[in-house]
């Protein structure tokens, strides 16, 4: 009898420590966002919730993505690797594509706009390059339409990097390293003759290697991710309060332009940013597509690791993501073009501090593994 | 059996028919950051409605020589419309979203 009692404690208590962490997700489910539209549901956040399936990042087949017929073999991420922190693609040899994209300020550099080879301030920021692999428009204007579009424009920028065709070609022709490289990886058979590899060496090999390469860099487990995939402690409450802010189109209303699974509708919109009132203002996707609404709109950024990437915005005006979400508290500033999107979103002091919670959440460490392994040479 | 057959096939054929026919009717879907269709075939002089079932805002331009608007911007269930008048091959495309893309073909 005493036995019988002593074990039924023992489950009792058992159960108790089971139930405890059970205590936690019931709060966690309460939480439930509608969605935006008809009929469309509700999101319950909780991990692993069948309702947040759509944020999760699909696996990349990388062949389906490059636009070239040649498959993403390692050797060709090698060699785009090995161009893209060469300063021979700049004329004066002084940079390359990683002094602005720098590895471990988030393949971004840390300064409101790029600088230029003269070392004045350029138009616009250094975007982050993480999961570009996921876009399908490049560039602030969006006037690329896949990574080996973009690749050789800063190459050819004057104010960027300066060179040419002639002279990129002539430079890495004469580099027996890249010879070798490149008739290896086009051909898979060790070629010597001069004549011969130097036909391995083109424009549009140059932008494949390149592309490859950017498509490696990549952020796919981040908390949030953990958390969407099921596991409930990756996310703090406050996190995932966060997250309601963001996707609640009564609230934060973030998610209708910064689309899952990457953060990103790969659209344009104005959203107000002081500049635009400037005298001159840049007119952004309007210079690629002159339609009135796209006066002053800028491309969507994805925004995994934006914790990486400060100051924030295509003017860098931001220089925090408080003041980013400032920003948006205010409805824009510049009300001239604006987005209809940008809503007066009214967030109290909570709600702010959860969504920028949130926005931490949604980045990995700055001394993550997976940095530093990217930024090896 | 045999007449369960014909019967069945009449009513598949009389339903794709039917689908055929509302499908030539110049009225294009913007769902899932997409146009309803691919490509359209219009007379000169019909008007093509776009309708917005997407719970955000969309637009509607073309810089095609045979015909040149925009149509603004709109949220969920409004529609904007566009009379062709000359013959030619026209891009539209959404100028928030630039995948979405589609062409109308019209002719005499
Ligand atoms: C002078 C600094 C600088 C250098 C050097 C530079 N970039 Fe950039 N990069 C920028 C800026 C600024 C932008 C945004 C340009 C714009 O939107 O007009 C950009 C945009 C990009 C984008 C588009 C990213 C997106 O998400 O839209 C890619 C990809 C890119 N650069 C790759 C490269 C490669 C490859 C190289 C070397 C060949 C390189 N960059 C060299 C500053 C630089
Ligand atoms: C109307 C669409 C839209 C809405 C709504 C929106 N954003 Fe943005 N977001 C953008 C665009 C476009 C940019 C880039 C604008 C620019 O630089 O000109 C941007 C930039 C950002 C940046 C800076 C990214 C970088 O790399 O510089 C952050 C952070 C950000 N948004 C967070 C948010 C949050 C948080 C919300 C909700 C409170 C939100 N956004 C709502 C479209 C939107
Ligand atoms: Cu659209």
């Amino acid at each position: 009898m005493q036995l019988i009692i002593n074990v039924n404690l023992r489950r009792l208590a058992l159960a108790l420590v089971i139930l405890m962490p059970c205590a936690a997700e019931l709060k966690e489910a309460t939480l439930q966002i509608l969605r935006n539209g008809e009929n469309a549901g509700s999101y319950i956040l909780q991990a692993g919730d069948p309702s947040l399936a759509e944020w999760k990042l699909p696996p990349l087949n990388i062949a389906d993505q490059t636009s070239a017929d040649h498959t993403q073999s390692d050797a060709l991420i090698k060699l785009g690797r090995a161009l893209f922190f060469d300063p021979k693609l700049s004329s004066d040899n002084s940079r390359s594509c990683a002094s602005c994209h720098r590895p471990k300020l988030g393949w971004s550099d840390g300064r409101p706009t790029a600088v230029g080879l003269n070392g004045q301030p350029l138009d616009r920021a250094t975007p982050s390059l993480y999961n570009s692999a996921y876009g399908t428009i490049f560039t602030w204007d969006g006037r690329a339409s896949s990574l080996e579009e973009q690749a050789l424009g800063p190459v050819y920028d004057p104010s960027e990097m300066g060179s040419s065709a002639d002279e990129l070609l002539t430079k890495l022709r004469s580099d027996e390293y890249y010879r070798k490289a490149f008739a290896e990886v086009f051909t898979e058979q060790l070629i010597t003759d001069q004549f011969i590899t130097d036909q391995f060496i083109t424009e549009d090999s140059i932008s494949r290697a390149l592309a490859s390469f950017e498509r490696t860099l990549l952020v796919q487990n981040t908390r949030f991710d953990q958390w969407v995939a099921g596991d409930h402690n990756a996310l703090t409450l406050s996190e995932i309060r966060g997250f309601g802010v963001f996707l609640d189109s009564e609230r934060g209303s973030c998610a209708t332009c910064h689309a899952p699974p990457n953060f990103t509708d790969d659209g344009f919109h104005n959203i107000g940013l002081a500049s635009f009132s400037d005298p001159d203002p840049d007119l952004g996707r309007y210079n690629i597509r002159p339609v009135k609404l796209m006066r002053g709109a800028f491309k969507t950024p994805s925004l995994r690791n934006i914790t990486l990437t400060a100051p924030y915005f295509h003017d860098g005006s931001a220089e925090t993501l408080e003041d980013v979400v400032e920003h948006y508290q205010q409805g824009g500033v510049s009300k001239g073009n604006l987005s209809p999107e940008m809503k007066d979103i009214d967030l109290n002091t909570q709600d702010v501090d959860d969504l920028i919670a949130f926005l931490r959440a949604i980045s990995i460490t700055r001394d993550d593994e997976s940095i530093n392994m990217a930024s090896e040479q | 059996m045999n007449t369960a057959l014909k019967v069945l096939t009449t009513f598949t054929l009389w339903f794709s028919v039917g689908y055929v026919i509302a499908d030539q009717l110049p009225n294009v879907g913007q769902k899932d950051k997409k146009f309803s269709v691919e490509k359209l075939q219009v007379n000169v002089g019909d008007t093509v409605t776009f309708t917005n079932d997407d719970p955000f805002f969309h637009n509607v331009f073309s810089l095609s020589p045979a015909a040149t608007f925009d149509l603004g911007s709109y949220p969920q269930g409004e529609s904007r419309d566009i009379t062709f008048e000359e013959a030619g091959e026209v891009q539209v495309e959404c100028a928030i979203h630039p995948s979405m893309q589609m062409t109308i073909e019209v002719t005499e």
